[in-house]
């Protein structure tokens, strides 16, 4: 069953990210050029996701997952270098090109070489993001 | 288009069921960037499998859509080599990081009203929006 669940979230999240607009990288853009056209399209698709996940969450509650296990629990409320140093590189790069995670592998079959040598460089970034982690706790007890 | 925003809140709905069916069936967060990055670096040990099959659904049925679609649904991809692969790896380290990304921590983190996952969103929207305020209207690089 884990594997139907699996197949099936990730049929429902590809199928989300390609109706929503999410694999167009200028409706990604378009949404942080606020100078520029902006777009809201993401503010719908994060409110749309977010009302789901939300109902989803109190239903954990009580409860056991459907294939066993347990769920998360949830994280220390930790604001650590590493949260806020990741993300702000993350956004960074999701500004240059307008692809995250999800819409690169969402679009890996219709985003020619483009998308190709993108999910190249991210896999090498996320192959080296431990080394970089501990060079940033360094970093940070020397402050 | 003037119906963008409605396809926005359908895909949105669609992106967040399968984030509850992923937690309600297996009890796990679904996090693209900590779905691919833990088949990566080593540490999906036993949930390799369910990551697989995971993310050939999310290419698969995109691709499948794309074929029955009329129009093919273009993705407005930059072809400047240096920008895809400096973004890709910053994507790649970023996310890593901050252990989470649009998915894990936008959707999954705020829906809990986590405050990791808010404060890390806020700061990779600002540090977006910037980088189109520094690189398209100031350098105009993209």
């Amino acid at each position: 069953m884990r594997l139907f669940y699996s197949f099936l979230a990730g049929g429902l999240f590809g199928t989300g990210l390609f109706l929503s607009g999410m694999t167009d990288t200028t409706k990604v853009q378009g949404w942080l050029d606020v100078f520029g056209a902006w777009d809201p399209t993401l503010a719908f698709v994060m409110g749309g996701a977010i009302l789901p996940m939300a109902v989803a969450w109190r239903l954990t509650e009580g409860r056991k997952p459907l294939a066993g296990g347990h769920f998360p629990t949830a994280s220390q409320p930790e604001l650590d270098p590493r949260l806020i140093v990741g993300s702000a590189m993350f956004g960074v790069g999701w500004g240059l090109v307008g692809l995250c995670p999800g819409p690169v592998i969402a679009s890996i079959t219709y985003n020619g070489w483009g998308g190709v040598l993108f999910l190249m460089a991210m896999l090498i970034g996320m192959a080296a993001a431990p080394k970089f982690g501990l060079q940033l706790d360094r970093l940070a007890t020397k402050a | 288009m003037e119906t963008d925003w409605l396809w926005g809140l359908v895909g949105g709905g669609l992106i967040g069921l399968g984030g509850a069916v992923y937690l309600l069936g297996n009890g796990r967060v679904m996090g693209a960037s900590g779905i691919i990055g833990g088949l990566v670096d080593g540490t999906a040990r036993k949930t390799t499998l369910e990551k697989l099959v995971f993310l050939a659904g999310v290419v698969l049925l995109p691709l499948l859509l794309q074929s029955l679609s009329s129009a093919p649904v273009s993705t407005h991809m930059t072809g400047n080599i240096i920008t895809i692969i400096s973004a890709g790896l910053l994507v790649g380290i970023g996310t890593r990081i901050a252990s989470g990304c649009t998915s894990g921590h936008g959707v999954c983190g705020i829906s809990r009203l986590s405050l990791r996952g808010i404060v890390a969103t806020v700061f990779y929207i600002l540090a977006g929006g910037m980088t189109l305020v520094v690189f398209r209207h100031g350098l105009g690089l993209i």
